[in-house]
């Protein structure tokens, strides 16, 4: 070792060599750098990681939140029953209820003080057949007549993706669909107010439309579907998972069968999802006959899916549950059976709970397998009539409906596919944040 | 009498037997449970137990074995020389099953009474036309061998049921009479409902075999059905994809080998991906960051992991797509012709592997004992030296194996390639060209199709189980390899 001061480190005298510790010589300066930029590199590939995971919840939120509203048009509307008895006794009715909407429309574009030019035309082209939707508005509450009405119609959906921005000026050329004077009176009626934005509830409660009407498109129905499902799942698959672990990590002797249950799991777990669609379409639908795209069949897809997630986490649970507890059960007398499910099962509780959801959250956001059973998005149509046959009746799922709206050509529904993507998360936000609390509150450390 | 009626009395049986064998237990006791050998409500559960589990397994048995014997009785019965020119057996089969559930619905719907449906003749009435007023619709006509034969099956279904009937519940009271009769304050209860217990345990442990039993079948025999319409060489070697469908005319070609390439194409770029990042990302958390960065970073990293692929598809179609095309499409570099590419869905595919690849290798990283560490920096080495040296050659089997989990992920991985990769099968070197995969394959051979008799439609079940082999083979590589691994260290 050299015996130099701080002072002379950096001027070694000439013909021998000295070094200092506080002096880094090439070496240890190349070593401190490669030390530097491999520590630089983790911290790349984690910031790559996040990177990724905002820049795909800014693309969802950004392109996914304009699903939640439309633009309406909002107006009075007050029919005497002059007009209705006037209306129902000419040929075109429609029509006559559209000449009482045009009148109540001028009417309200005085009072809110705009200089509007428009026609009936344009109006349809804007919000669509009035007269049908006044008559059979009135026709539905015969009470409304002679009194004030606000109706509130969504506007067309080219209207609607001018305001969001879908739909550019320079790109619309006059055709029965829009004219671009219709733009310019959309733009006066937005600033008077009588076209604004409102929260559009059938996209949360209504079901999949035709290809041509993207405006009408809702998830709720889907959203049943899945919950049918889901529903199939947890009552199938949280007891014959945990059944089955209490087997495996309980009972089971060192036998053979039980190895060979146990490559069985492992191998499931890593199966890829396709194949058990292509198991449900054969063995459920080919061979036993169920019915197509019903959720019962998705669910028992989804069941032998999930058990491989569900017995695994069960199993890590009871395996926590210290021998002691056993131990003190066995020596008061209880059999091996009741040790077992008087007292580990409730307190492995929590873990097999938390190891479910998780095992739901995943069945939940599942679509390949669904497609192939025909739980595609086109069938959800209308709510089940009933209980029992929301297991049965064809319906569609909450991923395999985003899929449906994705692959459509226009891409006015692309935006409802973000939308369902948003519902979708939520929904599987709240189950993890349960399985957490779960979690937290209940798990204990032995 | 219906399946539905016979369950029912079994079940209220067992509710009484519940009762009662209790009340018995505790009567032989002198009403003191003290004095039985097992709790009370055993004896109870091993009464219902003996009601209902034996009635059952018949009852089950009884339905599956039923409708094949019956079949084979008639079958048997038919004289070659009424099967028409051009059928076979088993399409004459079908036809009398057809005929014979027309004549139930016909006589549930009080069109025909029982008497007139196993009487009529159909040289007389026109069997079709008056089961298609009621909603029976019948693909051809009937003639007078099926319709008889189509009596004879009812009528032995009929008998058949009748004697299910009397058979099944014939065991359940038995097996309630003879276990009420066994019910003594020295009789072993908790032991009989015990075992009872433990085979449904058994039962349903061997649920997971009986998946896989049933996947492999589903494949083998469809898959078997494709090889005898196609000749398998072509499908395994033929380098051309492009099915017909029936209707347009024209033979099929349907060659695995340029979707085998797109699936392996898309794969190693999603590897190339996601490796690095999910590496790097497992080293610097688990040697170098602090706690407070570990426990924030890393279930942040985990959400991607739980994210559904269906978001990553949209992700791939609507947002990397048109970004990638913006950069190397007509507008930028030129090499791109469409948002969807075998880029498109690798890139995407890898951001969702990075959270596999991280978080298995950081358990595996975890796994290398201090003492090894501790040993290269006595040594003098750096903290990096010490990864590159001796961690990470120490953890590299189980990198290996967690790298070959996530090839087989990737090559099953399927709404992002179907959303992301484009459709048709091309075999090309361009990664910004559209490929497509197995996996999105049978999804679009099967979505939407119930007829399973065309080459086009079961070649999906080929594909499958191509699928299905491969990624066992890499599940079971990996785990040996990783069990391999962690042996070593434990």
């Amino acid at each position: 070792m050299t015996d130099a001061t701080a002072q002379g480190a950096a001027a070694a005298p000439a013909g021998k060599t000295r070094t200092s510790l506080y002096t880094l010589d090439e070496g240890t300066k190349r070593r401190n750098a490669a030390e530097a930029r491999f520590k630089a590199y983790g911290v790349t590939a984690i910031c790559a990681g996040l990177f990724f995971l905002v820049v795909l919840f800014v693309s969802i939120i950004s392109s996914g939140v304009p699903a939640f509203t439309r633009m309406v048009v909002e107006f009075d509307l007050t029919l005497t029953q002059e007009q209705y008895d006037d209306a129902e006794s000419q040929v075109l009715k429609t029509a006559a209820y559209q000449a009482v909407f045009i009148e109540a429309f001028e009417a309200e574009l005085n009072e809110a003080g705009v200089d509007a030019e428009f026609d009936a035309a344009a109006l349809e082209r804007m919000v669509g057949k009035t007269g049908g939707i006044i008559r059979s508005h009135f026709q539905a509450n015969p009470d409304d007549i002679g009194s004030p009405v606000t109706f509130e119609l969504p506007a067309a959906s080219r209207i609607d993706g001018y305001f969001n921005g879908r739909l550019k000026r320079e790109d619309v050329q006059d055709s029965r669909f829009l004219m671009v004077s219709d733009l310019d009176l959309a733009d006066t009626l937005y600033e008077a107010g009588i076209i604004h934005n409102a929260f559009n509830w059938t996209f949360i409660f209504g079901s999949d439309s035709g290809v041509d009407n993207p405006g009408g498109a809702g998830i709720g129905v889907s959203v049943v579907g899945s919950f049918f499902m889901m529903l199939v799942v947890l009552a199938l698959s949280l007891p014959i998972g945990v059944a089955a672990s209490i087997y495996l990590e309980e009972f089971a002797a060192k036998n053979w069968f039980t190895d060979l249950i146990e490559v069985n799991i492992s191998n499931l777990a890593a199966v890829p999802s396709i194949v058990f669609g292509i198991l449900g379409l054969a063995v459920f639908i080919q061979f036993m006959g169920l019915p197509q795209s019903a959720p019962l069949v998705g669910g028992l897809v989804l069941t032998l899916m999930t058990l491989p997630t569900i017995i695994i986490a069960t199993r890590s649970s009871l395996k926590a549950v210290p021998p002691s507890i056993r131990d003190a059960a066995l020596g008061v007398g209880a059999s091996k059976m009741q040790a077992v499910f008087h007292h580990v099962l409730p307190l492995a509780m929590p873990g097999i709970l938390t190891g479910t959801i998780i095992g739901l959250a995943q069945a939940l956001g599942e679509t390949a397998p669904l497609l192939l059973i025909g739980m595609v998005g086109f069938v959800a149509r209308a709510y089940p009539e009933g209980f029992m046959s929301g297991f049965t009746e064809a319906n569609s799922v909450m991923p395999a409906q985003i899929y449906t709206w994705a692959a459509r050509a226009d891409q006015s529904f692309y935006e409802k596919a973000w939308g369902g993507i948003i519902i979708l998360l939520i929904f599987l936000l709240t189950m993890n944040i349960i399985a957490i609390i779960l979690r937290r509150r209940f798990e204990r450390r032995w | 009498m219906p399946v539905t009626w016979i369950v029912l009395i079994i079940l209220g049986l067992a509710a009484v037997g519940y009762v009662l064998g209790r009340q018995r237990a505790m009567a032989s006791a002198g009403g003191d449970p003290r004095g039985l050998h097992s709790l009370p409500v055993y004896y109870g559960a091993s009464v219902a137990i003996f009601t209902m589990v034996f009635s059952f397994l018949v009852l089950v048995a009884w339905l599956i074995i039923q409708p094949i014997v019956v079949e084979n009785r008639i079958a048997a019965t038919i004289p070659p020389e009424v099967i028409p020119e051009g059928s076979t057996i088993g399409l004459m089969m079908s036809d009398v099953r057809r005929i014979a559930d027309g004549l139930d619905a016909a006589v549930a719907q009080g069109a025909m009474d029982r008497d007139y449906a196993s009487s009529i003749r159909s040289e007389f009435t026109d069997v079709r036309e008056r089961l298609g007023t009621i909603g029976v619709a019948l693909g051809s006509d009937v003639g007078p061998p099926q319709l008889r034969a189509a009596q004879r099956y009812r009528a032995m279904s009929g008998t058949g049921s009748t004697l299910m009937t009397v058979v099944v519940l014939g065991i359940a009271i038995a097996g309630f009479g003879i276990s009420m009769m066994r019910t003594n304050k020295d009789y072993r209860a908790r032991n009989i409902v015990e075992t009872a217990v433990l085979y449904l345990l058994i039962g349903a442990a061997s649920i997971a075999i009986l998946t896989t039993i049933g996947i492999i079948l589903s494949l083998v025999f469809n898959t078997a059905e494709f090889f005898r319409l196609y000749p398998w060489t072509e499908f395994f070697f033929g380098t051309t994809w492009s099915p017909s469908f029936s209707g347009r005319g024209g033979a099929s070609d349907l060659g695995f080998i340029p979707l085998l390439w797109g699936t392996l194409y898309i794969s190693f770029i999603a590897l190339i991906v996601a490796v690095p990042i999910g590496l790097y990302a497992a080293v610097y958390l688990s040697e170098y960051a602090s706690n407070r960065v570990r426990s924030f970073a890393k279930p942040l990293l985990e959400v991607l992991a739980g994210i559904p692929t269906i978001v990553y598809g949209m992700f791939a179609l609507l947002t990397v797509g048109p970004l990638l095309l913006a950069a190397f499409g007509d507008d930028g570099l030129g090499w791109m012709n469409a948002g969807t590419a075998v880029m498109t869905a690798g890139l995407v595919m890898g951001i969702m592997l990075i959270p596999f690849v991280s978080s298995l290798s950081d358990d595996i990283i975890n796994a290398v004992p201090q003492a090894m560490r501790d040993g290269s920096y006595g040594l003098g080495a750096t903290q990096s030296e010490t990864i590159r040296q001796v961690v990470l050659p120490a953890a590299l089997p189980g990198i290996v194996g967690a790298i070959l989990l996530a090839t087989s992920r990737a090559i099953g991985e399927t709404m992002i390639v179907v959303m992301g990769a484009g459709a048709a099968a091309k075999l090309s070197l361009n990664p910004f060209e559209a490929m497509t995969t197995v996996t999105a394959k049978i999804v679009s051979q099967l979505t939407g199709d119930s007829d399973f008799a065309s080459p086009e439609a079961l070649v999906a079940f080929a594909l499958g189980a191509t699928l299905f082999v491969i990624t066992l083979g890499l599940n079971v590589l990996a785990l040996y390899i990783v069990r391999k691994y962690r042996e070593q260290y434990e």
